[in-house]
Protein backbone atom coordinates (compact mmCIF):
# COMPACT_ATOMS: atom_id res chain seq x y z
CA UNK A 1 0.00 0.00 0.00
CA UNK A 2 2.67 2.22 1.03
CA UNK A 3 5.03 1.54 -2.19
CA UNK A 4 1.75 2.27 -3.99
CA UNK A 5 1.53 5.71 -2.77
CA UNK A 6 5.21 6.61 -2.74
CA UNK A 7 5.50 5.22 -6.60
CA UNK A 8 2.73 7.42 -7.18
CA UNK A 9 4.10 10.62 -6.01
CA UNK A 10 7.15 9.89 -7.92
CA UNK A 11 5.47 9.94 -11.39
CA UNK A 12 3.54 12.85 -10.42
CA UNK A 13 5.95 15.15 -12.88
CA UNK A 14 4.96 14.04 -16.20
CA UNK A 15 8.52 15.52 -17.48
CA UNK A 16 11.50 15.69 -15.11
CA UNK A 17 13.30 19.51 -14.62
CA UNK A 18 15.84 18.52 -16.54
CA UNK A 19 14.20 17.41 -19.51
CA UNK A 20 12.22 20.53 -19.03
CA UNK A 21 15.11 22.43 -19.03
CA UNK A 22 16.55 20.99 -22.05
CA UNK A 23 13.07 21.48 -23.81
CA UNK A 24 13.36 25.45 -22.99
CA UNK A 25 16.75 25.57 -23.82
CA UNK A 26 15.59 23.40 -27.40
CA UNK A 27 12.90 25.99 -27.79
CA UNK A 28 15.51 29.28 -27.68
CA UNK A 29 18.33 28.12 -30.07
CA UNK A 30 14.95 27.57 -32.57
CA UNK A 31 13.62 31.17 -31.66
CA UNK A 32 17.21 32.18 -32.24
CA UNK A 33 18.18 30.59 -35.26
CA UNK A 34 14.29 31.19 -36.20
CA UNK A 35 14.69 35.05 -35.84
CA UNK A 36 17.88 34.99 -37.96
CA UNK A 37 17.23 33.37 -40.62
CA UNK A 38 13.91 35.67 -40.87
CA UNK A 39 15.89 39.02 -40.37
CA UNK A 40 18.49 37.91 -43.38
CA UNK A 41 17.16 39.16 -46.35
CA UNK A 42 14.40 41.18 -44.82
CA UNK A 43 15.44 43.33 -42.28
CA UNK A 44 19.50 42.76 -42.45
CA UNK A 45 21.34 42.35 -45.37
CA UNK A 46 22.61 38.83 -45.77
CA UNK A 47 26.33 40.10 -47.41
CA UNK A 48 26.74 41.09 -43.74
CA UNK A 49 25.41 39.27 -40.94
CA UNK A 50 24.87 35.76 -43.44
CA UNK A 51 22.00 33.25 -42.68
CA UNK A 52 21.70 29.75 -40.73
CA UNK A 53 20.78 28.03 -44.08
CA UNK A 54 24.20 29.37 -45.91
CA UNK A 55 26.09 29.06 -42.18
CA UNK A 56 24.95 25.44 -41.95
CA UNK A 57 25.62 25.16 -45.99
CA UNK A 58 29.00 26.12 -45.88
CA UNK A 59 29.68 23.62 -42.81
CA UNK A 60 28.36 20.58 -45.44
CA UNK A 61 30.57 21.56 -48.15
CA UNK A 62 33.58 22.00 -45.17
CA UNK A 63 32.52 18.66 -43.71
CA UNK A 64 32.01 17.38 -46.76
CA UNK A 65 35.63 18.03 -48.52
CA UNK A 66 37.63 17.36 -45.05
CA UNK A 67 38.75 21.28 -44.48
CA UNK A 68 36.81 21.36 -41.53
CA UNK A 69 38.44 18.66 -40.28
CA UNK A 70 41.62 19.51 -41.09
CA UNK A 71 41.62 22.68 -39.22
CA UNK A 72 40.11 22.15 -36.29
CA UNK A 73 42.50 19.37 -35.81
CA UNK A 74 45.17 21.91 -36.33
CA UNK A 75 43.86 24.35 -34.00
CA UNK A 76 42.80 21.35 -31.22
CA UNK A 77 46.46 19.97 -31.39
CA UNK A 78 47.81 23.63 -30.92
CA UNK A 79 45.58 24.18 -27.78
CA UNK A 80 46.32 20.48 -26.09
CA UNK A 81 49.62 20.82 -26.72
CA UNK A 82 49.52 24.10 -24.98
CA UNK A 83 47.11 23.89 -22.51
CA UNK A 84 48.90 20.53 -21.04
CA UNK A 85 52.47 22.58 -21.29
CA UNK A 86 50.79 25.58 -19.52
CA UNK A 87 48.69 23.86 -16.96
CA UNK A 88 51.96 21.71 -15.78
CA UNK A 89 53.95 24.51 -15.40
CA UNK A 90 51.09 25.80 -13.83
CA UNK A 91 50.01 23.54 -11.28
CA UNK A 92 53.97 22.72 -10.28
CA UNK A 93 54.99 26.49 -9.75
CA UNK A 94 51.67 27.20 -7.97
CA UNK A 95 53.22 23.88 -5.60
CA UNK A 96 56.49 25.31 -4.95
CA UNK A 97 55.82 29.06 -4.86
CA UNK A 98 52.97 27.93 -1.88
CA UNK A 99 55.09 25.49 0.14
CA UNK A 100 57.45 28.44 0.51
CA UNK A 101 56.02 31.83 2.23
CA UNK A 102 59.45 34.03 1.47
CA UNK A 103 59.56 32.95 -2.20
CA UNK A 104 55.55 33.88 -2.56
CA UNK A 105 55.98 37.10 -1.28
CA UNK A 106 59.11 37.81 -3.47
CA UNK A 107 57.66 36.57 -6.56
CA UNK A 108 53.84 37.63 -6.60
CA UNK A 109 54.11 41.48 -7.67
CA UNK A 110 55.99 40.49 -10.55
CA UNK A 111 53.64 37.26 -11.58
CA UNK A 112 50.71 40.01 -11.10
CA UNK A 113 52.07 42.37 -13.05
CA UNK A 114 52.93 39.79 -15.97
CA UNK A 115 49.21 38.68 -15.25
CA UNK A 116 47.68 41.92 -16.15
CA UNK A 117 49.40 42.21 -19.73
CA UNK A 118 47.21 41.13 -22.54
CA UNK A 119 48.60 37.76 -24.00
CA UNK A 120 47.27 38.16 -27.44
CA UNK A 121 50.06 41.27 -27.73
CA UNK A 122 52.84 38.98 -27.32
CA UNK A 123 51.76 36.94 -30.18
CA UNK A 124 53.68 39.15 -32.81
CA UNK A 125 56.92 38.43 -30.30
CA UNK A 126 56.50 34.81 -30.70
CA UNK A 127 55.68 34.74 -34.18
CA UNK A 128 58.94 36.43 -34.83
CA UNK A 129 60.70 33.61 -32.44
CA UNK A 130 59.16 30.67 -33.57
CA UNK A 131 58.07 31.65 -36.92
CA UNK A 132 54.48 30.34 -38.56
CA UNK A 133 54.46 26.80 -37.48
CA UNK A 134 52.43 25.70 -34.74
CA UNK A 135 55.41 26.45 -32.17
CA UNK A 136 53.95 30.18 -31.74
CA UNK A 137 50.61 28.89 -31.31
CA UNK A 138 51.08 26.31 -28.95
CA UNK A 139 53.18 29.07 -26.86
CA UNK A 140 50.69 31.29 -26.64
CA UNK A 141 47.89 28.57 -25.95
CA UNK A 142 49.99 27.70 -22.91
CA UNK A 143 50.83 31.06 -21.41
CA UNK A 144 47.18 31.93 -21.53
CA UNK A 145 46.13 28.69 -19.84
CA UNK A 146 49.53 29.00 -17.50
CA UNK A 147 48.64 32.29 -15.45
CA UNK A 148 44.87 31.06 -14.91
CA UNK A 149 45.86 27.37 -13.46
CA UNK A 150 48.59 29.02 -11.60
CA UNK A 151 46.54 31.69 -9.86
CA UNK A 152 44.15 29.14 -9.09
CA UNK A 153 46.05 26.13 -7.93
CA UNK A 154 48.32 29.32 -5.91
CA UNK A 155 44.53 30.04 -4.16
CA UNK A 156 44.13 26.76 -3.73
CA UNK A 157 47.44 25.98 -2.25
CA UNK A 158 47.24 28.94 0.12
CA UNK A 159 43.61 27.56 1.56
CA UNK A 160 44.97 24.36 2.33
CA UNK A 161 43.99 23.52 5.91
CA UNK A 162 46.76 24.48 8.61
CA UNK A 163 45.12 21.46 11.12
CA UNK A 164 45.27 18.95 8.27
CA UNK A 165 48.71 19.39 7.65
CA UNK A 166 49.27 19.95 11.27
CA UNK A 167 47.44 16.11 11.89
CA UNK A 168 49.68 14.86 9.43
CA UNK A 169 52.77 16.42 10.48
CA UNK A 170 52.81 14.48 13.75
CA UNK A 171 52.02 11.60 11.99
CA UNK A 172 54.83 11.48 10.44
CA UNK A 173 54.70 13.11 7.34
CA UNK A 174 57.59 15.15 5.96
CA UNK A 175 56.96 18.13 3.80
CA UNK A 176 57.13 16.31 0.07
CA UNK A 177 54.53 13.71 2.11
CA UNK A 178 52.49 17.10 3.25
CA UNK A 179 52.26 17.97 -0.18
CA UNK A 180 51.31 14.76 -2.04
CA UNK A 181 48.88 14.11 0.78
CA UNK A 182 47.27 17.14 1.83
CA UNK A 183 48.04 19.93 -0.22
CA UNK A 184 47.60 19.01 -3.64
CA UNK A 185 44.35 17.38 -2.95
CA UNK A 186 42.95 20.07 -1.53
CA UNK A 187 43.85 22.32 -3.97
CA UNK A 188 42.48 19.90 -6.80
CA UNK A 189 39.45 21.50 -6.77
CA UNK A 190 41.06 24.94 -7.61
CA UNK A 191 43.54 23.54 -10.09
CA UNK A 192 39.76 22.27 -11.88
CA UNK A 193 38.42 25.66 -11.78
CA UNK A 194 41.76 27.02 -13.34
CA UNK A 195 41.85 24.42 -15.82
CA UNK A 196 38.15 25.25 -16.75
CA UNK A 197 38.75 29.09 -16.88
CA UNK A 198 42.04 28.24 -18.81
CA UNK A 199 40.59 26.26 -21.47
CA UNK A 200 39.03 28.54 -23.80
CA UNK A 201 41.99 31.12 -23.24
CA UNK A 202 44.19 28.43 -24.69
CA UNK A 203 41.80 28.23 -27.89
CA UNK A 204 42.06 32.16 -28.21
CA UNK A 205 45.43 31.93 -27.68
CA UNK A 206 45.98 29.93 -30.45
CA UNK A 207 43.32 31.36 -32.76
CA UNK A 208 44.69 34.54 -32.14
CA UNK A 209 48.26 33.26 -33.05
CA UNK A 210 46.59 31.67 -35.99
CA UNK A 211 44.62 34.79 -37.64
CA UNK A 212 48.12 36.73 -37.40
CA UNK A 213 50.68 34.09 -39.64
CA UNK A 214 49.27 31.06 -40.60
CA UNK A 215 48.20 28.53 -43.26
CA UNK A 216 45.78 26.13 -41.44
CA UNK A 217 43.59 26.31 -38.37
CA UNK A 218 40.52 27.69 -37.53
CA UNK A 219 42.42 31.09 -37.05
CA UNK A 220 42.97 30.73 -40.29
CA UNK A 221 40.15 29.87 -41.68
CA UNK A 222 38.15 32.60 -40.01
CA UNK A 223 40.16 35.31 -41.70
CA UNK A 224 40.81 33.40 -45.15
CA UNK A 225 37.17 33.58 -45.02
CA UNK A 226 37.07 37.27 -44.05
CA UNK A 227 39.22 38.05 -46.56
CA UNK A 228 37.01 36.94 -49.10
CA UNK A 229 34.22 39.12 -48.31
CA UNK A 230 32.61 35.46 -47.13
CA UNK A 231 30.50 35.83 -43.68
CA UNK A 232 28.94 32.49 -43.67
CA UNK A 233 32.09 31.09 -43.79
CA UNK A 234 33.27 33.33 -40.35
CA UNK A 235 30.22 31.85 -38.53
CA UNK A 236 30.66 28.18 -39.53
CA UNK A 237 34.16 28.36 -38.38
CA UNK A 238 33.54 30.32 -35.18
CA UNK A 239 30.69 27.68 -34.50
CA UNK A 240 32.88 24.64 -35.46
CA UNK A 241 35.16 26.05 -32.39
CA UNK A 242 32.50 26.92 -30.26
CA UNK A 243 31.16 23.45 -30.61
CA UNK A 244 34.63 21.89 -29.66
CA UNK A 245 35.74 23.99 -26.77
CA UNK A 246 32.09 22.90 -25.38
CA UNK A 247 32.31 19.17 -25.60
CA UNK A 248 35.81 19.76 -24.26
CA UNK A 249 34.20 21.67 -21.26
CA UNK A 250 31.82 19.20 -20.89
CA UNK A 251 34.54 16.41 -20.62
CA UNK A 252 36.52 18.26 -17.72
CA UNK A 253 33.16 18.48 -15.97
CA UNK A 254 32.75 15.22 -16.15
CA UNK A 255 36.05 14.17 -14.88
CA UNK A 256 35.37 16.66 -12.11
CA UNK A 257 32.79 14.87 -11.10
CA UNK A 258 34.39 11.92 -10.83
CA UNK A 259 37.47 13.12 -9.01
CA UNK A 260 35.39 14.76 -6.32
CA UNK A 261 33.11 12.04 -6.06
CA UNK A 262 33.86 12.21 -2.32
CA UNK A 263 32.06 15.22 -1.75
CA UNK B 1 70.79 16.64 54.08
CA UNK B 2 71.73 17.10 50.70
CA UNK B 3 73.60 13.84 50.78
CA UNK B 4 70.54 11.92 52.10
CA UNK B 5 68.45 13.02 49.56
CA UNK B 6 71.03 11.92 47.40
CA UNK B 7 70.93 8.81 48.38
CA UNK B 8 67.53 7.92 47.78
CA UNK B 9 67.81 8.65 44.16
CA UNK B 10 68.89 6.28 42.76
CA UNK B 11 66.16 3.34 44.83
CA UNK B 12 63.61 5.43 43.45
CA UNK B 13 64.99 5.23 40.00
CA UNK B 14 65.38 1.28 41.23
CA UNK B 15 61.40 1.05 41.67
CA UNK B 16 59.93 3.09 38.64
CA UNK B 17 62.13 1.95 35.19
CA UNK B 18 61.30 4.56 33.10
CA UNK B 19 61.86 8.18 33.11
CA UNK B 20 58.66 9.99 33.21
CA UNK B 21 56.80 9.52 30.31
CA UNK B 22 55.76 13.16 30.02
CA UNK B 23 57.22 16.15 31.86
CA UNK B 24 57.19 19.83 31.27
CA UNK B 25 59.15 21.90 33.72
CA UNK B 26 59.07 25.44 34.05
CA UNK B 27 57.23 25.89 30.40
CA UNK B 28 56.21 29.54 29.54
CA UNK B 29 54.74 30.45 26.25
CA UNK B 30 53.66 33.74 25.69
CA UNK B 31 51.91 34.50 22.21
CA UNK B 32 52.13 37.98 20.29
CA UNK B 33 48.97 39.20 18.95
CA UNK B 34 48.02 42.32 17.86
CA UNK B 35 47.04 43.76 21.00
CA UNK B 36 50.16 42.75 22.93
CA UNK B 37 51.76 39.84 24.53
CA UNK B 38 49.76 37.02 25.82
CA UNK B 39 51.06 35.14 28.20
CA UNK B 40 49.46 32.09 28.51
CA UNK B 41 51.24 29.66 30.41
CA UNK B 42 53.90 30.54 33.05
CA UNK B 43 56.30 28.46 35.68
CA UNK B 44 54.47 24.85 34.83
CA UNK B 45 55.42 22.18 36.13
CA UNK B 46 54.22 18.85 35.68
CA UNK B 47 55.48 14.85 35.02
CA UNK B 48 53.31 11.40 34.11
CA UNK B 49 54.13 7.92 34.43
CA UNK B 50 54.56 6.18 31.53
CA UNK B 51 50.50 4.23 31.58
CA UNK B 52 49.09 7.23 33.00
CA UNK B 53 45.95 8.74 31.76
CA UNK B 54 45.85 12.44 33.06
CA UNK B 55 42.94 14.74 32.23
CA UNK B 56 43.02 19.07 32.02
CA UNK B 57 39.90 20.70 33.09
CA UNK B 58 40.33 24.70 32.78
CA UNK B 59 37.97 27.55 32.10
CA UNK B 60 38.30 28.03 28.03
CA UNK B 61 41.68 29.82 26.90
CA UNK B 62 43.43 28.81 29.42
CA UNK B 63 46.06 27.30 27.77
CA UNK B 64 45.39 23.63 27.43
CA UNK B 65 45.73 23.80 24.39
CA UNK B 66 48.21 25.03 23.98
CA UNK B 67 50.22 22.38 26.57
CA UNK B 68 49.50 20.09 23.71
CA UNK B 69 50.52 21.44 21.32
CA UNK B 70 53.78 22.05 23.00
CA UNK B 71 54.17 17.95 23.35
CA UNK B 72 53.22 17.73 19.93
CA UNK B 73 56.55 19.56 19.23
CA UNK B 74 53.48 21.82 16.97
CA UNK B 75 54.52 25.19 18.54
CA UNK B 76 57.88 26.26 21.36
CA UNK B 77 57.52 26.88 24.62
CA UNK B 78 59.02 30.57 25.52
CA UNK B 79 60.45 29.10 28.56
CA UNK B 80 61.74 25.51 29.93
CA UNK B 81 61.49 22.52 28.63
CA UNK B 82 59.21 20.07 27.55
CA UNK B 83 60.03 15.95 27.58
CA UNK B 84 58.70 13.25 26.18
CA UNK B 85 60.05 9.66 27.22
CA UNK B 86 62.42 11.45 28.47
CA UNK B 87 63.78 13.45 25.12
CA UNK B 88 63.15 17.26 24.71
CA UNK B 89 60.82 17.97 22.16
CA UNK B 90 62.83 19.86 19.53
CA UNK B 91 61.17 19.55 16.56
CA UNK B 92 57.63 17.99 15.80
CA UNK B 93 56.55 14.78 17.75
CA UNK B 94 55.98 11.64 16.11
CA UNK B 95 56.18 9.92 18.94
CA UNK B 96 52.29 10.93 19.67
CA UNK B 97 49.26 10.36 18.75
CA UNK B 98 47.32 13.92 18.81
CA UNK B 99 43.54 13.34 18.39
CA UNK B 100 42.51 17.41 17.88
CA UNK B 101 39.25 18.97 18.63
CA UNK B 102 38.64 19.54 15.03
CA UNK B 103 38.08 17.42 12.43
CA UNK B 104 41.12 16.15 10.95
CA UNK B 105 40.27 13.33 8.52
CA UNK B 106 40.95 14.03 4.36
CA UNK B 107 37.85 14.58 2.84
CA UNK B 108 39.29 12.98 0.06
CA UNK B 109 39.60 9.39 1.52
CA UNK B 110 37.86 6.71 2.65
CA UNK B 111 37.66 5.25 5.78
CA UNK B 112 40.13 2.67 5.33
CA UNK B 113 42.10 5.07 3.14
CA UNK B 114 42.19 7.50 5.90
CA UNK B 115 43.45 5.12 9.08
CA UNK B 116 46.20 3.84 6.26
CA UNK B 117 47.90 7.40 6.09
CA UNK B 118 50.03 6.99 9.39
CA UNK B 119 50.90 3.11 7.75
CA UNK B 120 51.68 4.85 4.46
CA UNK B 121 54.15 7.05 5.94
CA UNK B 122 56.28 4.58 7.21
CA UNK B 123 56.66 2.84 4.23
CA UNK B 124 54.80 -0.38 5.56
CA UNK B 125 54.00 -2.80 2.46
CA UNK B 126 50.35 -2.84 1.37
CA UNK B 127 49.12 -6.47 2.72
CA UNK B 128 49.87 -5.50 6.08
CA UNK B 129 48.26 -2.05 5.85
CA UNK B 130 45.17 -3.57 5.03
CA UNK B 131 45.54 -6.16 7.53
CA UNK B 132 45.74 -3.87 10.36
CA UNK B 133 43.54 -1.06 9.15
CA UNK B 134 41.07 -4.24 8.75
CA UNK B 135 41.70 -5.05 12.60
CA UNK B 136 41.17 -1.56 14.00
CA UNK B 137 38.54 -0.56 12.08
CA UNK B 138 36.81 -3.35 13.83
CA UNK B 139 38.14 -2.40 17.12
CA UNK B 140 36.47 0.87 16.93
CA UNK B 141 33.08 -0.31 15.60
CA UNK B 142 33.00 1.31 12.32
CA UNK B 143 32.93 -2.44 10.23
CA UNK B 144 30.85 -1.89 7.04
CA UNK B 145 31.65 1.73 6.73
CA UNK B 146 35.42 1.19 5.49
CA UNK B 147 34.56 2.64 2.05
CA UNK B 148 32.40 5.51 3.17
CA UNK B 149 33.92 9.55 2.73
CA UNK B 150 34.05 11.25 5.70
CA UNK B 151 31.09 13.04 4.78
CA UNK B 152 28.64 10.24 4.92
CA UNK B 153 29.73 9.75 8.40
CA UNK B 154 27.91 10.78 12.28
CA UNK B 155 30.39 13.01 13.80
CA UNK B 156 30.60 10.22 16.44
CA UNK B 157 31.87 7.84 13.48
CA UNK B 158 34.69 10.60 12.03
CA UNK B 159 35.62 11.02 16.23
CA UNK B 160 36.17 6.62 15.76
CA UNK B 161 37.89 6.99 12.14
CA UNK B 162 40.23 9.73 13.58
CA UNK B 163 41.08 7.59 16.85
CA UNK B 164 42.15 4.16 15.22
CA UNK B 165 44.03 6.56 12.33
CA UNK B 166 45.80 7.96 15.97
CA UNK B 167 46.15 4.42 17.30
CA UNK B 168 47.13 2.54 14.35
CA UNK B 169 50.59 3.44 14.04
CA UNK B 170 50.48 2.63 18.00
CA UNK B 171 52.38 5.95 19.55
CA UNK B 172 53.10 5.34 23.58
CA UNK B 173 51.73 8.58 24.41
CA UNK B 174 47.92 9.99 23.51
CA UNK B 175 47.23 13.60 23.32
CA UNK B 176 43.57 14.55 22.98
CA UNK B 177 41.82 17.59 22.47
CA UNK B 178 38.24 17.65 23.78
CA UNK B 179 37.56 14.63 21.57
CA UNK B 180 33.90 14.20 22.74
CA UNK B 181 33.35 17.63 23.32
CA UNK B 182 30.46 18.55 20.52
CA UNK B 183 29.03 15.18 20.71
CA UNK B 184 25.22 14.25 22.58
CA UNK B 185 25.79 13.00 26.14
CA UNK B 186 24.68 8.99 25.43
CA UNK B 187 27.26 9.11 22.52
CA UNK B 188 29.71 10.59 25.28
CA UNK B 189 29.43 7.67 27.01
CA UNK B 190 29.39 5.23 24.61
CA UNK B 191 33.29 6.64 22.82
CA UNK B 192 34.64 7.09 26.93
CA UNK B 193 33.78 3.93 27.18
CA UNK B 194 35.24 2.55 23.93
CA UNK B 195 38.36 4.74 24.92
CA UNK B 196 38.55 3.67 28.64
CA UNK B 197 38.48 -0.37 26.88
CA UNK B 198 41.52 0.76 24.45
CA UNK B 199 43.42 2.16 26.64
CA UNK B 200 43.27 -0.61 29.18
CA UNK B 201 44.65 -2.86 26.54
CA UNK B 202 47.05 -1.15 25.25
CA UNK B 203 48.24 1.17 28.58
CA UNK B 204 48.83 4.07 26.44
CA UNK B 205 50.38 7.65 28.18
CA UNK B 206 47.13 10.05 28.24
CA UNK B 207 46.88 14.12 28.19
CA UNK B 208 43.05 14.29 27.67
CA UNK B 209 41.75 17.50 27.74
CA UNK B 210 38.38 18.69 28.69
CA UNK B 211 36.17 21.28 30.15
CA UNK B 212 33.95 18.44 31.19
CA UNK B 213 34.95 17.40 35.10
CA UNK B 214 32.58 14.06 35.72
CA UNK B 215 34.34 13.02 32.04
CA UNK B 216 37.62 14.04 33.42
CA UNK B 217 36.96 11.99 37.05
CA UNK B 218 35.24 9.46 34.92
CA UNK B 219 38.28 8.35 32.73
CA UNK B 220 41.42 9.75 34.47
CA UNK B 221 43.52 8.14 36.90
CA UNK B 222 44.41 12.49 37.74
CA UNK B 223 42.85 15.30 37.45
CA UNK B 224 44.98 18.78 37.07
CA UNK B 225 42.36 22.34 36.62
CA UNK B 226 43.93 24.85 35.36
CA UNK B 227 43.44 28.48 36.35
CA UNK B 228 42.90 31.47 33.77
CA UNK B 229 46.00 32.31 32.09
CA UNK B 230 48.63 32.91 32.55
CA UNK B 231 47.69 29.65 33.66
CA UNK B 232 48.89 27.87 37.43
CA UNK B 233 47.40 24.36 38.59
CA UNK B 234 44.84 24.73 40.68
CA UNK B 235 45.02 21.09 41.30
CA UNK B 236 46.47 18.08 40.93
CA UNK B 237 43.39 15.72 42.01
CA UNK B 238 44.43 11.96 41.75
CA UNK B 239 41.38 9.84 41.27
CA UNK B 240 40.78 7.29 43.72
CA UNK B 241 37.73 5.42 41.91
CA UNK B 242 39.29 2.00 41.21
CA UNK B 243 39.16 0.58 37.72
CA UNK B 244 38.06 -0.88 35.86
CA UNK B 245 35.13 1.40 35.60
CA UNK B 246 31.96 1.19 33.86
CA UNK B 247 31.24 4.74 32.63
CA UNK B 248 27.48 4.89 33.53
CA UNK B 249 28.40 3.94 37.14
CA UNK B 250 31.40 6.35 37.83
CA UNK B 251 28.78 9.31 39.25
CA UNK B 252 27.54 6.58 41.79
CA UNK B 253 30.91 5.74 43.37
CA UNK B 254 31.19 6.85 46.57
CA UNK B 255 34.56 8.77 46.09
CA UNK B 256 33.11 10.66 43.25
CA UNK B 257 31.05 12.94 44.73
CA UNK B 258 33.87 14.19 47.18
CA UNK B 259 36.31 14.21 43.83
CA UNK B 260 33.80 16.32 41.96
CA UNK B 261 33.32 19.06 44.64
CA UNK B 262 37.04 19.73 45.28
CA UNK B 263 37.62 20.12 41.78
CA UNK B 264 34.52 22.70 40.79
CA UNK B 265 35.62 24.37 43.39
CA UNK B 266 39.31 24.54 42.02
CA UNK B 267 37.61 25.36 38.90
CA UNK B 268 35.63 28.25 40.47
CA UNK B 269 37.66 29.96 42.70
CA UNK B 270 38.19 33.21 40.90
CA UNK B 271 34.39 33.47 40.18
CA UNK B 272 33.99 33.67 44.61
CA UNK B 273 36.92 36.02 44.99
CA UNK B 274 35.58 38.58 42.53
CA UNK B 275 32.06 38.43 43.86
Amino acid sequence: MSTQVLSETQAEPLIGLSSRVWLYRTIFVVAMLGAWQAASGTLLDPFWVSSPAAVFKTLVAWIADGQLAYHLLITFKETLAGFVLGATAGVLLALLVGANDTLHRTVDPFVTAIYGVPKVALAPLFIMWFGIGLAPKIVLAAISVFFLVFFSTLRGVREVDLKMVDALRTMGAGKLAVQRIVVFPSALPWLFTGLKLGLPYGFVGAVAAEMMASNAGIGYLTQNSAGQLDTAGVFAALFALMVVTTLLNEALGRLEGWIFRWR
Amino acid sequence: MRSAHLSVVPAQDGEVPCASAVELRGVGKTFNSRSGQVEVLSGLNFSLQSGEFLAIVGPSGSGKSTVLNLLAGLDRPTAGSVLCQGEPVAAVNTGIGYLTQHDSLLPWRTVEQNVAVPLELRNIDRAEISARVRDLIGQVGLDGFERHYPSQLSGGMRKRAMLARTLIYDPPVLLMDEPFGPLDAQLKLVLQAELLKLWSARRKTVVFVTHDIVEAITLADRVLVFSPRPCRIRIDEPITIPRPRQVHEVRFHPAFEEHYRRLWAALEAPARRSS
